[in-house]
């Protein structure tokens, strides 16, 4: 790496990465920060190993927009490519100021010394300096863009060992914002519908005034909240309201689990982005499919919380967001304030999939906190967190291919329609934070967005790294649909990955072709055919498996983001009336590894997750609402289905670190769905593969076959 | 607040007798929360479903946050922050650090509850029927189901070697 990282570049003051604190401590301020998916334990790591500090001579900060530099959002597997590497140039700067001055001190050549647990000393000598002993003398306010590219060591410290500093606090106490407690903090919660288009007109104000422990009842415009003493008061008296709302309701679509509306709607915009020239060879078999994947809901096992403190006109707020500097922004605007006046401080949350409520939350906090002149935590309940955080979008994948007469695939045309995967705060130039549309003075939200190719939106992972011939290729960006649609773990990867290794498999059945054999037929990429060949092997993936009699086998593999990870896996299943995932061998190559236990940590969540979404999970509606409004309506993945995950880390020497934490969840789709297709001799191409589809597909295929 | 409707209930919390003054109905999660300052059962669904506020009630794993307060008068409770003071819980809990079995951690310690309670059991429930408990009682969105599992095995290891 020879060129400035360009989050250091756009934050190129070192003070604001790195600070040597006393007595034998040094603090990261990394902007990136920590969603569960242990992304701050490899950034630390990285600054050690440049730093020459042992990982417990690390501590890592709180994000805070009153000293982290501003990395935008911890998201799209960037954490480690983006954060880490300026991270290491930043740390390695910051180390070769403090060699030179430790060089000065010990009367040595700057390149005979040598930096270890924090001391440097002249190589092959015993006296030493440390970075503590040093600070004093040395000023890190200093641009990176005025100092010379640093030597940097690479690597990680003890990448095989290191454990998750942040675990043992979590397993003992208070670790979470829900946790916090301010002085004079008071309880918030809001009122929300229950219909994702239902506007309030009126609820029993006095009544709900009249419970235990309210201190009051807020309303601004469609906006209703109540703060209370206490959380469980603040719950109660927000029930009344709800019981007593009185709401405006606009029909939705019908849902017909197979994403029918999208027959009804006009995309905002089709793109075809890829248009082959080259002339189609001759066609000896053609064949088409349709799949779906419905709306998935992030379902975190805590509720969106915030606290917001105003003092003389300045707003503070407390969030589990994933993008610190964007909801500063955001909140400065809804509040007509300087963004100066707002801070936001990073604080750990239940799981993060991507742009769940935890923005949202931090407006109604901040709403509620104006009302009160007082510190407020702001909790949703579990009813709004499965209905109002933001959904990942539905999708319907269309693709027909022809074979040339040797099996081999000619001809490739893709259309995928799905409504935003990207309607975050700080996309577009609307407010996306949910009270915002709803105040006395609203603010709109923006117009449809989606995520930008290369890394796509609703169109990524499109792209097969496959040779298909002639190809065409289309995405059909549809407004926002009957659910409010964002950014969700691996954005359109999981639908389109899904649709492309399942078509690929009904490909290679037409073509006669084992399902691994044809994909090799057709990738040239030497890490892609890596992963898929050491997947198959550590399955001990067997050719002439004819399935059936319940028991299949099936492969998946991309490219996360056609940019990121490369990763493979074989799962196997037995059907019966329901589909038991049994196994799951994977193979990963994230490049330069900083952390094995973290990665194998992303790779097997990431295999849990994607399975309870393609095997169990939509998020549904009715002419009444929301379908899941507890978790008995939005059933995931329990223990006892949890296959055996195996995983094998490709780490090719010389190679850059690449995202990892997204690159399971296409793959582990497609693979469940071969190995169902395996194992019946029929296919299922709508998710969730549910019982009811799979006796449905079984009772087609005996009436075909009778 | 409704004085009428208050009183003043006495348990037992991580081996310290307690008396603490709250509507009868208040969960006792809220209490432990708020009142005692012990955060480390977690806020999860309010409905007894999710299993992030399991807490041991006599040693049994309860789901703190369906259970009102005059429930739990009179009896033992252990959070996580006690649940260290006996064998089985500090294995349970060093076994999860050891296999790394969280991601964001949220929902692990009403798994670690649940875990120590069942294998606190004499005779010790099986791990086929502790596993089929966590599919009744506990749910967890990262993905870390499979580190769970090794911990479980990790932990039945440590105190079957300490009981031999």
């Amino acid at each position: 790496m020879s060129e400035l990282p360009s989050n250091l570049k756009a934050n190129p003051l070192l003070s604001r990465w790195i600070s040597i604190d006393g007595p034998a401590q040094v603090t990261v301020h990394s902007g990136k920060v920590e969603l569960g998916q242990g992304a701050t334990t490899g950034i630390a790591a990285i600054a050690a190993a440049e730093l020459g500090l042992r990982f417990d001579q690390i501590s890592i900060a709180a994000a805070s927009t009153i000293d982290a530099p501003d990395e935008g959002i911890t998201a799209g597997s960037y954490s480690i490519e983006q954060g880490g590497s300026a991270m290491r140039w930043a740390a390695a700067a910051v180390r070769e100021i403090f060699a030179g001055a430790a060089a000065r001190q010990l009367g040595a050549p700057a390149e005979e010394i040598e930096v270890a647990d924090g001391l440097f000393r002249r190589r092959g000598r015993n006296e030493t300096v440390s970075y503590w002993q040093l600070r004093d003398a040395i000023d890190l306010e200093r641009s990176a863009l005025d100092l010379p590219a640093p030597a940097l060591r690479g690597g990680s410290v003890d990448h095989e060992g290191l454990q998750r500093p942040d675990l043992p606090q979590k397993l003992s106490g208070a670790a979470f914002i829900q946790d916090m407690t301010r002085p004079g903090m008071l309880y918030g919660r809001v009122l929300r519908p229950a219909h994702p288009r239902q506007r309030l007109e009126s609820f029993d104000v006095a009544a709900v005034q009249a419970m235990p422990g309210v201190v009051a009842v807020v309303r601004d415009g469609e906006f209703a909240g109540v703060v209370a003493e206490r959380d469980e008061l603040a719950a109660k008296a927000v029930a009344v309201a709800a019981r007593t709302a009185v709401w405006r309701t606009e029909t939705l679509p019908a849902d017909d689990g197979r994403n029918g509306w999208i027959d009804g709607v006009v995309p905002k915009s089709s793109t075809t982005f890829i248009a082959d020239e080259t002339a189609p060879g001759p066609i000896a078999r053609r064949h088409a499919a349709r799949y779906t994947r419905p709306y998935l809901a992030h379902a975190s096992i805590g509720p969106s919380c915030a606290v917001a403190e105003w003092t003389d006109g300045r707003l503070k707020v407390w969030s589990h967001t994933q993008g610190i500097y964007p909801l500063k922004r955001q909140l400065a605007r809804v509040f007509g304030l300087d963004a100066s006046a707002v801070d936001v401080t990073h604080a750990h949350g239940s799981g993060c999939y991507g742009h769940n409520g935890a923005d949202d939350v931090a407006l109604d906090a901040a709403l509620l906190a104006r009302a009160v002149c007082a510190p407020v935590m702001c909790l949703w309940s579990r009813a709004d967190e499965l209905s109002w955080s933001p959904f990942g979008a539905a999708m319907r994948m269309q693709i027909s291919a022809g074979l040339d007469p040797s099996g081999r695939i000619a001809e490739w045309s893709y259309d995928v329609w799905s409504p935003p995967h990207l309607a975050r705060p700080g996309i577009g130039d609307g407010i996306n934070l949910l009270a915002a549309r709803s105040l006395q003075s609203p603010h709109a939200s923006s117009a449809d967005t989606d995520a930008a190719r290369p890394q796509g939106g609703g169109d990524r992972n499109s792209v097969p790294l496959y040779t298909l011939g002639r190809r065409t290729l289309t995405h059909h960006l549809l407004h926002q649909g009957p659910l409010r649609s964002s950014a969700m773990r691996t954005l359109g990867g999981h639908g389109n990955i899904f649709a492309i290794e399942s078509f690929m498999d009904e490909l290679a059945l037409l073509a006669g072709r084992d399902p691994v054999a044809f994909r090799l037929d057709h990738l040239d990429d030497q890490r892609g055919r890596a992963v898929i060949e050491a997947a198959s092997a550590a399955a001990s993936w067997d050719a002439s498996d004819p399935g059936g009699e319940g028991r299949g086998r099936g492969i998946g593999f991309a490219r996360y983001k056609n940019l990121a990870a490369y990763f493979a896996c074989v799962a196997t299943v037995e059907v019966s009336d329901k589909v038991r995932l049994l196994t799951v061998h994977a193979a990963i190559d994230a490049g330069e590894v900083i952390h094995r236990d973290g990665l194998i940590n992303q790779v097997e969540g990431g295999i849990v997750q994607a399975a309870s979404w393609t095997l169990k999970e939509a998020a549904r509606w009715t002419p009444d609402g929301f379908a899941a409004r507890s978790w008995a309506d939005y059933p995931i993945l329990s223990f006892s289905e949890t296959p055996v995950i195996e995983t094998i880390v490709l780490a090719p020497a010389g190679e850059r670190p690449l995202g990892a934490g997204e690159c399971a969840a296409g793959p582990v789709a497609a693979a469940i769905a071969n190995a169902v297709a395996h194992a019946l001799g029929v296919r299922v191409r709508d998710m969730p593969l549910t019982p009811d589809r799979i006796a449905a597909a079984i009772h087609a295929l005996s009436e075909e076959t009778t | 607040m409704d004085e009428a409707n208050e009183s003043a209930v006495a348990l037992t919390v991580n081996g310290r007798a307690v008396s603490v003054t709250a509507g009868a109905d208040t969960p006792l999660l809220a209490v432990l929360r708020q009142d005692l300052h012990l955060k480390g059962s977690r806020i999860g669904c309010s409905e007894g479903y999710c299993g992030a506020c399991t807490v041991l009630l006599d040693g049994n794993p309860v789901q703190s946050c369906a259970m009102p307060l005059e429930a739990a008068a009179g009896r033992a409770v252990t959070t996580i922050e006690g649940v260290a003071s006996t064998a089985a819980g500090e294995a349970v809990r060093q076994a999860f650090i050891a296999e790394q079995a969280a991601q964001c951690g949220y929902c692990t310690n009403g798994i670690i509850m649940t875990v120590t309670g069942l294998m606190s059991r004499q005779p010790a429930t099986s791990r086929a029927d502790i596993i089929a408990v966590l599919d009744e009682r506990n749910l967890c969105r990262c993905g870390s189901h499979a580190r769970v599992l090794r911990a479980l095995d990790r932990a039945m290891a440590t105190l079957a070697g300490g009981r031999a």
